[in-house]
C-alpha cells in the first residue's frame, strides 16, 4: 500500500482547467519528483493537497485512508508539510521563533520557554547540517539562508509526506548539498517526500521515482533508474527536443567589455575580466560569491563602489546609475524577475517599452502609436504568448514574463546583456528559447555576460567561464577545457 | 450552460470596472427622481464647485498614491498657501505685508510656490533620507499649520481684492471659476498619467520601484516630483478657498486629506501603488460630493452624511480586494 496516493485530482478557476486529472502515489522512504513546465497544473495540485485550495473532484488518501484538509493545518496535523517556494518569514522574529511559530514551548502561565526553544532549534539546525544560529533575527539572514529556515520549520513537524517546492532556488551549491543529505536522512527514516524542481540534474541526483504533469494531466510515471535526461524532458515538454542548449554564436577577435580591478566594499576584490564580440562570457559562483554584485556595480546599482575601470569598444566609461548603464548599451536582467525585472502591476506593453521610454517619446509626450508597434514587435520577436499587449504581466507564465524582461532589455539596442540566472523558475521549453536568445545576440556580434550557479548551463552555453570565489576571481577556463568538477572545486 | 458561465463573469467584469460609475449614475438618477430641484444647473453648478477644492486635491494625491505614497499635508499646505496668497492681496489696514496689495497673479505666483516648496521638502526627505511618506507628510501637516498660524499671527487674514476674489467667485461663460480651473487640472493631470513619459514613470514607481529603478528610471526624482505636484494643488485649492470665502483662515483645511484620500481611493486607486486612474478619482470626487448635496437636499442630518462616507470608502477598497483576489 502506497503512503500517500491521489486520483483523479480536479480544479477550474473561473471557467479555466488547472488541473484535470493529477494523479500521484508516493511510497515511503523514496523521494518523488513532480515535474512539469509553468502552467502543467503541479501548483493547484500542491495546493489542494495541503488544504490551501478546495478541489472540484479526486480523491486524496494517507494510509489508505481518505482524507480531505480543510487548511495547511489540519495536513500539518495528519503529517504532511510543505516546503513553499514563496517564502514567509517573521522578519523581525529570530530563527527559532520562526520555526516554532504559532507552536512554543510553553512553561507555567502560557510564558514562551526560550531557553527550550532556542536548545531545540540548535539540535534541529545541527541535525540538517545548516549552519545558523537560533537567536539570529531573521531580517540579518540572507535569502538562502531564510530558505534553510523555511526548509528547518517544515521538517521540525515530523512529518511523514514533505512536499518541497522548488527548495533549491535560493540555495548554493553547498547549502543545497546539505539539504540532499537531509533528505536522504528523512529517506532512510521512511518518509515520503514529493520534490519539486525545474532543475532535472536536482532530481537526477536525489529521486527514485518520478511523475509528469502536463496542460493539468498526469502524463507519465517511472523509475528514475530507467529514464534518461531526454525522455524526461520530451515528456515535460510534450514533443521531441533536439538539444537543450543552443549554441551557435563564434567569438569575434576585438575585445568589447574590459572591467579592470573592480572593487566594492566587502563585496568584490580587485575583479577584472574581458569579453568579445560575438562571445558568450560565464561567470560561475557560489550564491554569496559575489556573482550579482559585479552585475550591479557594472550596471550603475551600487553607489558604494569603490574603484575599478570599465571600458566599452576600448572607451573608458563611467557608469553611476542604470541610466548611464543604457545609455553605454549595457542591458541587465536580474535574477529575481518579480522583484527587480517586471513591474507586475503594469501591462505587457508598459513593461516592454519601460527601459526605452525615451527613444519612444517626443519632448514630454509618449508616442503611443510607435509604443504600441515596439511592443508588438518585441512580442513576437521573442514569441510571448500573450492574447494582446494591454494584459496585466503578472498573468503570463515565468518563461514568457522572463521573455518579457528580454523584450525591453532588446528594445534598448543594448552592445553587453548581462544576464544574472536568465532561466531561474522557468520551465524547460522556455529555457531553451532563452538559450536561443543568447546565442543569436552573440551570433549578430552582441556581447553576453551570464551569472549562473548551474554547472551544466555555464558549461553548455559560454565560450569562457570566470569563476568568483569570495569576491575574487578565483580561475578562468575555456569552455572546451573546463568540466563541472573543475567549476565547483574552484567555487568552494 | 456555458453561455450562462460567460454573462455572469461578463457581468462580474463590468461591477468591478465600472462599478464606481455606476453606483454615482444610479445615485444620481435616484436623487433627480426624488428630489426635483437636484437636476437644475443651479444645482448641478453648485455641487461642482463644492466638489472642486476637494477634487483639485484629490488630483494631487493620485499622483501620490500611485506612486505607493501618501500625502497627509495637503490640507495644512491649504491654510499656509491659503494666508500668505492672501497676505498679498488684502486691502485690510493691518497688512503684514507693506505695500499692498500686490496684483492678483502675484499673489497667485507666491500661494503656488508655498505649495511646491512644501511639497519639495517632503519629497526630498522621503526620496533622499527614505523615511517613509506617512511620517513625513504627518510631519509636515503639523508643521504647515504651526506655520500658518505663526505667519497670521494666528488671525485670519481678511479683505481680499475683487480680483483675487475672481478665482472663487468669478465665471468663465456662466461656468463658476473653481469649476473651471479643476476642470482644467482635471485635463491636464489626465493627460500627463495616460499620454507622457513621466506618467509612465509614475505607474512604474509605484508598481515596482526596484524595477523602476533599474530601467533606467530615477525614481528619487520621480518621488519628489509627485511630492511637489500635490502640494502646488493644495497651495492651489487654499488660494480658491480664500478667494471665495473673502479671507484666509488659519484653520481652514482642517481634514481636508482625509476627503482627498477617500475621493482617490473610491476612484479605484490602489493604495499598494501602480493602479489607478484620475478618472476615477474624478468620479470619486463627485461621487462624495453629489451624495453630500443630495443628503443635504433631502435634509439629512450632516452627521449622517460621514457615516455614509465611511461606509462608501470601505466598500470601494472591498471591491477592489474583490479584484485583486480574483486574479
Amino acid at each position: 500500500m502506497p503512503l500517500f496516493e491521489v486520483e483523479g485530482l480536479r480544479k477550474s478557476f473561473g471557467g479555466v482547467m488547472a488541473l484535470r486529472d493529477g494523479r500521484f502515489r508516493l511510497d515511503a522512504g523514496s523521494v518523488h519528483a513532480l515535474c512539469g513546465g509553468n502552467g502543467a497544473g503541479k501548483s493547484t495540485f500542491l495546493k489542494i493537497v495541503m488544504g490551501i485550495e478546495s478541489r472540484d473532484g479526486g480523491r486524496i488518501r494517507l494510509d489508505g485512508r481518505e482524507v480531505r484538509f480543510a487548511s495547511p493545518r489540519e495536513a500539518l496535523a495528519a503529517g504532511v508539510a510543505m516546503v513553499e517556494q514563496e517564502l514567509s518569514p517573521v522578519p523581525a522574529m529570530t530563527v527559532a521563533e520562526n520555526i516554532f511559530l504559532g507552536r512554543e514551548p510553553t512553561r507555567a502561565f502560557g510564558r514562551v520557554d526560550f531557553a527550550r526553544m532556542n536548545r531545540e532549534a540548535a539540535e534541529l539546525l545541527g541535525r540538517l547540517g545548516f549552519h545558523l544560529p537560533p537567536d539570529r533575527p531573521m531580517m540579518d539572514l540572507t535569502v538562502a539562508q531564510v530558505q534553510l529556515v523555511e526548509i528547518a520549520k517544515a521538517l521540525s513537524h515530523e512529518a511523514r509526506v514533505i512536499i518541497m517546492d522548488e527548495p533549491t532556488s535560493a540555495l548554493g551549491e553547498a547549502e543545497a548539498g546539505h539539504l540532499f543529505d537531509a533528505i536522504e536522512r528523512l529517506r532512510a527514516q521512511g518518509a515520503g517526500i514529493i520534490y519539486v524542481s525545474h532543475r532535472l540534474s536536482e532530481i537526477f541526483r536525489i529521486a527514485d521515482r518520478w511523475t509528469v504533469f502536463r496542460d493539468g494531466c498526469h502524463v507519465a510515471e517511472g523509475s528514475m533508474a530507467e529514464v534518461t535526461r531526454e525522455t524526461l524532458i520530451q515528456h515535460i515538454v510534450g514533443r521531441p527536443l533536439a538539444e537543450e542548449f543552443v549554441k551557435e554564436n563564434v567569438p569575434g577577435p576585438e575585445t568589447m567589455l574590459e572591467v579592470e580591478g573592480l572593487t566594492r566594499e566587502r563585496l568584490i576584490r580587485d575583479v577584472s575580466f574581458s569579453a568579445r564580440r560575438g562571445e558568450i562570457l560565464g561567470i560561475y559562483g557560489l550564491m554569496g560569491s559575489g556573482r550579482t554584485e559585479i552585475l550591479e556595480c557594472l550596471f550603475g546599482l551600487a553607489p558604494d563602489r569603490k574603484s575599478g575601470r570599465i571600458r566599452l569598444d576600448g572607451r573608458e566609461v563611467r557608469i553611476r546609475s542604470p541610466k548611464d548603464a543604457i545609455r553605454a548599451g549595457l542591458a541587465l536582467v536580474t535574477e529575481d524577475r518579480k522583484g527587480s525585472g517586471l513591474v507586475l502591476t503594469g501591462s505587457v506593453r508598459s513593461n516592454i517599452t519601460l527601459a526605452g521610454l525615451e527613444g519612444l517619446s517626443i519632448g514630454p509626450a509618449m508616442n503611443v502609436r510607435r509604443e504600441r508597434a515596439a511592443a508588438r514587435r518585441m512580442i513576437e520577436a521573442f514569441s510571448i504568448r500573450t492574447p494582446h499587449d494591454a494584459l496585466e504581466v503578472s498573468g503570463l507564465s515565468g518563461g514568457n514574463q522572463q521573455k518579457v524582461v528580454l523584450g525591453k532589455w532588446f528594445l534598448t539596442e543594448p552592445r553587453v546583456l548581462l544576464l544574472d540566472e536568465p532561466t531561474r523558475g522557468v520551465d524547460v521549453g522556455a529555457k531553451r528559447e532563452i538559450y536561443r536568445v543568447m546565442s543569436d545576440f552573440a551570433g549578430a556580434g552582441g556581447t553576453v555576460v551570464l551569472v549562473s550557479s548551474e554547472t551544466e548551463e555555464v558549461l553548455g552555453m559560454a565560450d569562457r567561464i570566470v569563476v568568483i570565489r569570495d569576491g575574487r576571481v578565483a580561475g578562468e577556463m575555456v569552455r572546451e577545457a573546463a568540466t563541472a568538477e573543475d567549476l565547483v572545486h574552484l567555487a568552494a | 450552460m456555458a453561455v450562462g458561465t460567460a454573462r455572469r463573469i461578463d457581468t462580474g467584469e463590468i461591477m468591478r470596472r465600472y462599478g464606481i460609475l455606476i453606483a454615482f449614475l444610479v445615485l444620481c438618477v435616484v436623487l433627480a427622481v426624488v428630489n426635483q430641484n437636484f437636476l437644475t444647473t443651479r444645482n448641478i453648478l453648485n455641487v461642482l464647485r463644492q466638489t472642486s477644492i476637494n477634487g483639485i486635491l484629490a488630483i494631487g494625491m493620485t499622483f501620490v498614491i500611485l506612486a505607493r505614497g501618501i500625502d497627509l499635508s495637503v490640507g495644512s499646505i491649504v491654510a499656509l498657501a491659503g494666508v500668505v496668497s492672501a497676505s498679498l492681496a488684502t486691502m485690510a489696514t493691518t497688512a503684514m505685508v507693506p505695500g499692498g496689495p500686490y496684483p492678483a497673479a502675484l499673489a497667485i505666483l507666491a500661494g503656488l510656490a508655498v505649495g511646491a516648496a512644501c511639497g519639495a521638502v517632503n519629497g526630498v526627505i522621503v526620496a533622499r533620507f527614505h523615511v517613509p511618506s506617512f511620517v513625513v507628510t504627518l510631519g509636515m501637516l503639523s508643521a504647515a499649520r504651526g506655520l500658518t498660524l505663526l505667519y497670521a499671527g494666528g488671525r485670519p487674514v481678511p479683505n481680499l481684492t475683487d480680483s483675487y476674489r475672481f478665482m472663487g467667485n468669478g465665471s468663465l461663460w456662466g461656468i463658476p471659476m473653481p469649476v473651471v480651473i479643476f476642470a482644467a487640472v482635471f485635463l491636464v493631470a489626465w493627460w500627463v498619467l495616460s499620454q507622457s513619459r513621466f506618467g509612465r514613470q509614475v505607474y512604474a514607481v509605484g508598481g515596482n520601484p526596484h524595477a523602476a529603478r533599474v530601467s533606467g528610471i530615477s525614481v528619487a526624482s520621480i518621488r519628489i516630483w509627485i511630492f511637489v505636484i500635490s502640494g502646488t494643488l493644495a497651495g492651489l485649492g487654499g488660494m480658491i478657498l480664500a478667494a471665495r470665502t473673502g479671507s484666509a483662515l488659519t484653520q481652514a483645511g482642517i481634514a481636508y486629506e482625509l476627503d482627498a484620500i477617500a475621493a482617490v481611493v473610491i476612484g479605484g486607486t490602489s493604495l499598494a501603488g501602480g493602479v489607478g486612474r484620475v478618472t476615477g478619482t474624478l468620479i470619486g470626487a463627485l461621487l462624495i460630493g453629489v451624495m453630500n448635496n443630495g443628503l443635504d437636499l433631502m435634509g439629512v442630518q450632516s452627521y449622517y452624511q460621514q457615516v455614509i462616507k465611511g461606509v462608501l470608502i470601505v466598500a470601494a477598497v472591498m471591491l477592489d480586494q474583490s479584484r485583486n483576489r480574483r486574479d
